[in-house]
């Protein structure tokens, strides 16, 4: 069977799987949207929260972002991950306690003030549209390839899906179906990884594998990696590249914008206690951590494979660069998206893949006859669903992994499209606006707005502002320096009022705003930016997916200053701060 | 343990003072070991590259892991040291 049917086969089976246990698991939980995971063993609902949460941009991207920028790109995976911690021991047990069902919600409650809930639905709204510009760049990709067409319309027909997908509603709060693609996910990740590192190293374990000799000649994989890479003139993949001012903000970036994301957030308020809470977030952590701990490993193997391809000797030897006419299936198959380009510079029909912007190995290249790097465009994204092709294993496995990056994208997507329809119709129209709108409205007024965000995300991610995973990394940025901290001083500083909290999501979010639109462009929009995005333009070399953390300082700082200033907040907003601290009581604040 | 502080305030203290414990753990391993002191850690060898390169791409993610354990397992039990869990 060829792999383009067999595609189809295992992407139609898993979509059918999702779907029928929607429609299973519906039957009992229809009542309660919101209560999917009340009742679900911690362990269950931490590995419907960690579907939830790994997006396009940890299954599609992030490997392939590992796999160019070598050790730098450390900050993905502890930034991601170091969240978790924060958390659970800063957040969760406390909004848990608090019992209500939505972020701005609670801000609204505890600040005791309409302006500061207005403002946080604001904060959400940003930083998720940012967020799903972000999966819209790995749906595209996804779809262009699994349909082999080109991104543009890859990215169309995949907007067409999430729509009807979200749009089904009720099925994305069903717990189960989470679990189911969580499994398919997984097993689309590892399986592969597990192949490639056998092959390179003769080690199954890709965790293992990524530090083990490789088979071919004994030499560490990633000393290996280093001399392959560094003999065509690209940076050494184990050095650090970029300043450590940078790499820190942005990985605290990175740390506390996912502890100040709102649908993330939301999956530890349904959990049955506080208790719950807690160890939930332990097994979220424990399934996003065989993803995360895998990816290191994918992205230096199919850096290392894809360079073996197309230079397959010794550098400057004019049989070892591979034939354009010989080039693989996959290779074929990714210029059809447009994602990869080869442009025969010197004429010579082989394929020369170097970094050209080194000038002193330009000019050795020159020697060679070589007249620039001729693999004009290699998409970051396409690493992971490429790695497969390119170790040429199996059908059966590149099939699975384009299932995979589906479930991945959808369900991210889907989720976050829904936190900002529900923000828009629940937060804004029914409790601020429109106290007296109909069930019938309020609903048709959450899918009116979840058609908007899909119709703007869609656009933008026509010309994303980054790769999927740097996107994402600045609506990161943005949740961490507006939602984090007034949360965070909701439950630990009891002296920070309406005031002072307000003034410091405005604050937080202004700035960070402002920082990215500089170098991305207004409202990302190619083209408007005033300041070249380079580090040698940044302030004290800050890149704006790194500024949220400094956002965030600013965040704090402000709100405690206007804190001080302004009257301490009333008495009974005090009592409510004391209550959430002790998780005794829990079980009257549920039903709501 | 009967002239104990239970109060509220006491265990919420210890509550912070736990926090504060892992939270210096959390950063020492991620920041401090993955990427500040990855130059002095990278003295000692794994799989051909230094200890600070393994923590930053492994060994941050497996002590977050431990930590968000042991902090609810300490937790609760606080809660019932201090006769405020639940039921």
């Amino acid at each position: 069977m060829d792999l383009q049917t067999l595609t189809y086969i295992v992407v139609g089976f898993t979509f059918t799987l999702y779907i029928g246990i929607a429609i299973w698991a519906r039957a009992g939980t229809t009542s309660e949207f919101y209560a999917a995971g009340r009742g679900v063993h911690p362990v269950a609902n931490g590995m419907a929260t960690a579907a939830d949460w790994m997006s396009a941009a940890s299954f599609i991207s992030m490997a392939g972002l590992i796999a160019f920028k070598g050790y730098d790109a450390s900050l993905f995976l502890m930034g991601w991950t170091g969240g978790y911690v924060l958390l659970a021991m800063l957040l969760a047990p406390y909004l848990r306690k608090f019992g209500k069902f939505t972020v701005p919600e609670f801000i609204g409650d505890r600040y005791y003030s309409q302006t500061a809930r207005l403002v946080a639905v604001i904060c959400l709204i940003v930083a998720s549209i940012t967020y799903v510009i972000g999966q819209m760049k790995g749906i595209g990709v996804a779809f262009s390839r699994f349909l082999e067409l080109d991104y543009e319309t890859g990215l169309y027909v995949g907007m067409a899906i999430v729509f009807f997908y979200a749009v089904l509603g009720g099925m994305k709060g069903v717990t189960y179906t989470q679990i189911a693609q969580y499994c398919v996910l997984i097993f689309a990740y590892t399986v592969p990884a597990i192949f490639i590192s056998m092959n390179l190293t003769g080690n199954p374990i890709p965790q293992l594998g990524l530090f083990s000799n490789t088979v071919a000649d004994g030499t560490p994989l990633l000393v290996k990696l280093d001399q392959v890479v560094m003999d065509l003139g690209f940076a050494q993949y184990t050095a650090q590249k970029g300043g450590t001012l940078n790499m820190v903000l942005y990985t605290f970036s990175l740390m506390i914008g996912t502890a100040g994301l709102p649908h993330v957030i939301i999956r530890f308020f349904t959990v049955p206690k506080v208790k719950d809470a807690r160890s939930s977030a332990g097994w979220a952590l424990v399934f996003i951590a065989i993803l995360y701990t895998t990816a290191p490993a994918v992205g230096s193997m199919a850096r290392l494979n894809l360079t073996n391809t197309i230079q397959t000797g010794p550098v400057g030897e004019v049989s070892a660069n591979l034939e354009y006419e010989k080039r693989p299936q996959w290779f074929k198959n990714w210029e059809k998206t447009g994602l990869l380009k080869y442009e025969d510079k010197n004429g010579d029909g082989r394929i020369q893949y170097y970094n050209d912007k080194n000038k002193d190995f330009a000019a050795k290249a020159e020697s060679f006859g070589w007249k620039g790097n001729e693999m004009t465009k290699v998409d970051r994204d396409i690493m992971v669903l490429a790695n497969p092709e390119i170790a040429k294993l199996p059908n059966w496995v590149i099939a699975l992994v384009a299932a995979g990056g589906l479930a991945a994208a959808l369900s991210t997507a889907a989720g976050l499209l829904l936190a900002i329809s529900t923000s828009i119709s629940h937060d804004l129209l029914k409790s601020m606006f429109m106290k007296g709108i109909s069930e019938k409205n309020e609903l048709l007024a959450a899918r009116i707005s979840m058609a908007g965000a899909i119709a703007v995300a869609g656009y933008l991610g026509l010309h994303p502002p980054g790769f999927a995973a740097q996107t994402v990394a600045l609506a990161f940025g943005l949740a961490a320096s507006s939602i984090f901290p007034a949360l965070m001083m909701g439950i630990f500083n009891k002296r920070v009022n309406n005031t002072g909290a307000v003034t410091g999501m405005l604050v937080g979010l202004g700035s960070t705003l402002l920082y990215i639109f500089t170098y991305k462009g207004w409202f990302f929009l190619p083209g408007t930016n005033m300041l070249p995005n380079t580090t040698a333009n940044h302030l004290f070399g800050i890149s704006p997916e790194a500024f949220g953390a400094i956002g965030a300082m600013l965040n704090f700082a402000s709100a405690t200053i206007v804190s001080k200033m302004t009257a301490p907040p009333p008495e009974h907003i005090q009592h409510l701060v004391e209550d959430i601290r002790i998780p005794k009581g829990s079980g009257t604040a549920v039903d709501h | 343990m009967s002239t104990q502080d239970l109060s509220g305030e006491a265990y919420w203290k210890a509550n912070i003072r736990l926090v504060t414990i892992c939270l210096v753990i959390w950063a020492v391993c991620s920041y401090g070991f993955g990427i500040i002191l990855r130059p002095v850690l990278d003295a000692i060898p794994v799989g051909g590259v230094g200890l600070g390169f393994w923590f930053a791409q492994q060994g941050s993610m497996i002590v977050f892991l431990v930590l968000v354990f042991y902090y609810a397992s300490q937790m609760n039990k606080l809660d019932r040291q201090f006769d405020v869990h639940e039921d």
